[in-house]
């Protein structure tokens, strides 16, 4: 059997530096190839090569056995590969139908006006194939992201895509709907499309898989049937060494002074009656699952959003009017969960994006002039340390980053003002293994220096790993507390599904991606 | 009881311009002079009418065309230039070769969309953003008008004029008519066809209507041209309301109005957000609010001032309306009613 994409010997280089060396692959029919690798790897430039985002320098693409050269992502389209990305495509102002019909709607009378019948009765049926029961004309806005994702494949049934490329579908999914997209993959594999899954969930790579590609410096290092990997290997493979440990050992322990103290935290209807301490040296894990009131604490806490009542402390002292200048000045630091659109300016250069917090320091002459020279060489200094990959900071804007670098800028912004409390929500999220371990190890020194460090995470493992305590979070109370000596994974998981209807955890392999996985 | 107040609120600023609309229209009415039965004039269907027909003609139609540009995050500074153009090469036509009305509105409509080609053309083709584009166009417009003119006032022949009073049907004035058409053909793009689809696609994020292989440069490029043409459309109806007479002064500052007219009824500066019946809507309040005040002899220097601090009132609103959505949509984890019972122990 021919397949039904043939990808040989592709390469791909940005001003002189390349990006995909010499790939050789091939997919067939029905089948599932997951796509791993560090960021910055080379999957997605191979996916854009693919997609017809960019063109190769070298190399040729065969696609039902015809010669495969797409110019733009509509010439991909009408080929028959959908691209699904991280980030969604679709238009939030208008309805589901439109979404799926917008590049080309039936259309009738003399007036060429939209067959809006038409519309509403094939979305139904390709909602139905994707399980979704959703009025079609539903705004795309008040649907969830899941509901979206799924939303996506239902596009590219429509267009009768014959490979579809999931890039990191499930970062912003629930358990649930993870497993609904899993299902509806599932089927689409026994319809006869082909798949190519790219994720950072090496487990569900590893069981969603048929093949697995591992790229690695933008080459292809192995490329086998998913069996002959184990998630060890995975990871061994992608690091191009043995991983033996995916936390960096606690080089200190807490202390007994308090840096910061909650004290009865409410807000009607988001959380109730939070207390707890933070003391210097110590890494606090904060667990919870999605929804729990984790973020929105975290918030709180930052002066970002308003609570109804308790106080917060710092060093003894509480902040008065709440907000995150007044934490600014308190020495809180907040590493947001999202840091595409909280943590930093994307498109400025990394100095300047390094400086942000800490402007105010470089500009202390007579109008407030930006001490350019200074500003650089604070910046300078900070990537160093945290040796940040990067080109000129001074040059390069922050989004020409990979994951795993961009959060170091943002924890590299916040070292800058020199703060004793380190608020961290999700700090490793979409970042790789190797990057990760790097800022575990920058959580680690901050903790021996004397900071405190609250870590919210829905990694269960990576808290495990890394902290000295656990609180645990559940519909918005605090509901269980663990010290070190007492950690054990389905202890914590059981406090934070409040002990009802704990679901049966699949074996996991040591040292393998996130173990409890988020319920709504 | 809480949560009533609050959904109580977010109605009111749902519906701003409306509450805003009536509660002019309620004190316009009892502040102004009285017929000798006690009518208040304000209120007269007379008076309706006239500002409904004022409404099409100075900020209606052409802010119709910028809901368009403005549905796609773009904007249209040139409307009123372009009005004055459109209308000078058909008043000078109609007096130098006798042209008749109909000919002389479609020489109107031509300028006006060929004036909306120019301008998509340069934000199109030679990328320069839409606020730049059409400040220099306005100049532009303007210039080549008072050129053709020598900045002289031209005055049409009476034929014009006879055009302008026409009544349909006997009884509804010919710009109400006009107004209803464009309105109809707007809401039916808009909503009905695909290119109105694409438009609000390409305002909620252009990047992905790229990649969902909608053609961004016609959809952009249409936008200008619609606006252009609303805007001869309109240049050349005011000018017949006007009596035949136009004069450099014609059309001026009118980009404020449509604009505000299009915001007032809910139509997003930012784009994909909004619909042509708000844009009615704004258009008839910011007339409303301009007769009201002639009505009330309030200074006529102070007119302008009273009239812009009632449209940033409305747009006070709108703003207080985003921000309170938002905390609307604020996730709620827990159940509120447990907090109730707990407050009334």
């Amino acid at each position: 059997m021919t397949p039904l994409i043939e990808v040989h010997e592709l390469s791909k280089a940005f001003f002189g530096i390349a990006a995909v060396k010499s790939v050789s692959l091939s997919l067939n029919v029905g089948e599932t190839l997951g796509l791993i690798g560090q960021n910055g790897a080379g999957k997605s430039t191979l996916m854009n090569l693919i997609g017809g985002v960019v063109h190769p320098d070298t190399g040729t693409m065969r696609f039902k056995d015809a010669p495969y050269a797409p110019h733009t992502p509509s010439d991909a389209q009408t080929a028959g590969i959908a691209f699904i990305h991280q980030e969604l495509n679709l238009f939030t102002n208008l309805s589901i139908a439109e979404n799926i019909f917008i590049s080309q709607f039936p259309r009738k009378g003399l007036l060429r006006s939209i067959d809006r019948g038409a519309i509403r009765q094939q979305t139904r049926d390709l909602l139905a194939s994707v399980g979704l029961d959703l009025d079609p004309d539903i705004q795309v806005d008040r649907i969830s992201p899941g509901e979206r994702q799924l939303v996506e494949i239902a596009k590219a049934l429509y267009q009768d895509a014959a490979l579809i490329i999931l890039d990191e579908p499930t970062t912003s999914l629930t358990a649930r709907e993870t497993e609904r997209l899993f299902t509806i993959m599932g089927q689409l594999r026994s319809g006869g499309k082909a798949l190519i899954y790219i994720s950072h969930i090496l487990h569900d790579v590893h069981h969603l898989s048929d093949h697995i590609a591992v790229m690695r410096d933008g080459a292809l290092v192995a490329h086998d049937p998913a069996a002959n990997f184990s998630v060890n290997r995975m990871i061994s493979l992608m690091v191009g060494r043995s991983i033996e440990q995916l936390y960096p050992p606690r080089t200190s322990t807490p202390t007994t002074d308090v840096a910061l103290s909650v004290k009865n935290v409410t807000t009607a209807g988001i959380v109730e009656n939070i207390s707890f301490d933070l003391h210097r040296g110590e890494v606090l894990g904060l667990f919870g699952l999605m929804g729990s009131g984790r973020t929105e604490l975290a918030r709180m806490i930052f002066g970002a959003d308003a609570y109804d009542s308790g106080t917060i402390l710092v060093e003894g002292e509480p902040i008065k009017k709440p907000s995150p200048r007044a934490s600014i000045r308190s020495k809180i630091a907040f590493v947001t969960e999202n840091r595409r659109e909280e943590g930093l300016l994307m498109g400025i250069d990394i100095a300047n994006n390094i400086s942000l917090v800490s402007l105010p320091d470089f500009a202390r002459t007579l109008f407030d002039v930006v001490n350019q020279s200074e500003m650089l060489d604070s910046a300078r200094a900070m990537a160093n340390v945290l040796q940040l990959k990067s080109g000129d900071i001074a040059e390069q804007p922050a989004k020409a980053l990979s994951g795993g670098n961009q959060q170091k800028v943002v924890i590299a912004k916040w070292l800058l003002s020199r703060p004793s409390i380190f608020i961290m929500d999700e700090p490793t999220r979409g970042i790789d293994v190797g990057a990760k371990y790097e800022i575990y190890s920058i959580i680690d020194r901050l903790a021996a220096e004397g900071s405190g460090v609250l870590i919210i995470s829905s990694e269960l493992e990576e808290l495990i790993g890394m902290c000295d305590r656990i609180l645990v979070m559940s519909r918005g109370e605090l509901y269980g507390e663990f010290p070190r000596a007492e950690f054990h994974e389905e202890r914590v998981l059981r406090a934070a599904f409040r002990e009802q209807d704990l679901p049966v955890l699949p074996v996991q392999e040591p040292s393998s991606a996130p173990a409890g996985k988020e319920e709504v | 009881m809480n949560k009533r107040r609050f959904n109580f609120v977010q109605f009111l600023l749902n519906n701003s311009t409306v509450f805003l609309f009536i509660i002019i229209f309620i004190l316009f009415g009892l502040s102004s002079p009285r017929t000798e039965a006690g009518f208040p004039r304000f209120w007269s269907p007379e008076n309706m009418m006239n500002i409904i027909k004022q409404a099409a003609v100075f900020a209606g139609i052409i802010g119709v065309g910028m809901t368009f540009v403005l549905l796609t995050a773009g904007i249209d500074l040139s409307v009123g230039s372009n009005m004055y153009l459109s209308v000078v090469v058909a008043g000078l036509l109609m007096r130098s070769s006798g042209l008749e009305i109909v000919p002389a509105l479609l020489v109107s409509l031509l300028v006006g969309t060929l004036f909306g080609a120019l301008n998509a053309f340069a934000i199109v083709r030679l990328k320069i953003i839409p606020f730049m584009t059409t400040l220099a166009t306005l100049v532009i417009g303007r210039g080549l008008g008072t050129a053709f003119t020598s900045s002289q006032q031209i005055d049409f022949p009476e034929r014009m004029n006879a055009f302008g009073q026409t009544m349909v049907l006997g009884v509804i004035p010919m710009p109400i008519v006009v107004f209803v058409l464009v309105v109809i053909a707007a809401w039916f793009i808009l909503a009905r066809t695909q290119f109105g689809r694409q438009v609000y696609a390409v305002g909620n994020d252009i990047e992905a209507a790229k990649k969902a292989g909608i053609n961004t440069d016609r959809t952009l490029a249409m936008v200008y041209i619609i606006s252009g043409f609303c805007a001869g459309l309109a240049g050349f109806i005011l000018a017949s309301q006007l009596g035949g007479r136009v004069d450099r002064s014609f059309g001026e500052t009118r980009e404020f109005d449509a604009i505000a007219a299009a915001v007032l009824g809910g139509t997003s500066l930012f784009g994909g957000a909004g619909n042509v019946f708000g844009t009615v809507l704004g258009a008839v309040l910011i007339q409303m609010v301009g007769t009201g005040l002639q009505f009330n002899l309030v200074n006529l220097y102070l007119q302008p001032m009273v009239r812009a601090f009632i449209i940033f009132l409305a747009i006070f609103f709108d703003s207080l309306r985003e921000a309170n959505l938002k905390k609307m949509k604020r996730r709620f984890i827990r159940p509120l009613e447990v907090h109730r019972a707990d407050a009334g122990d």
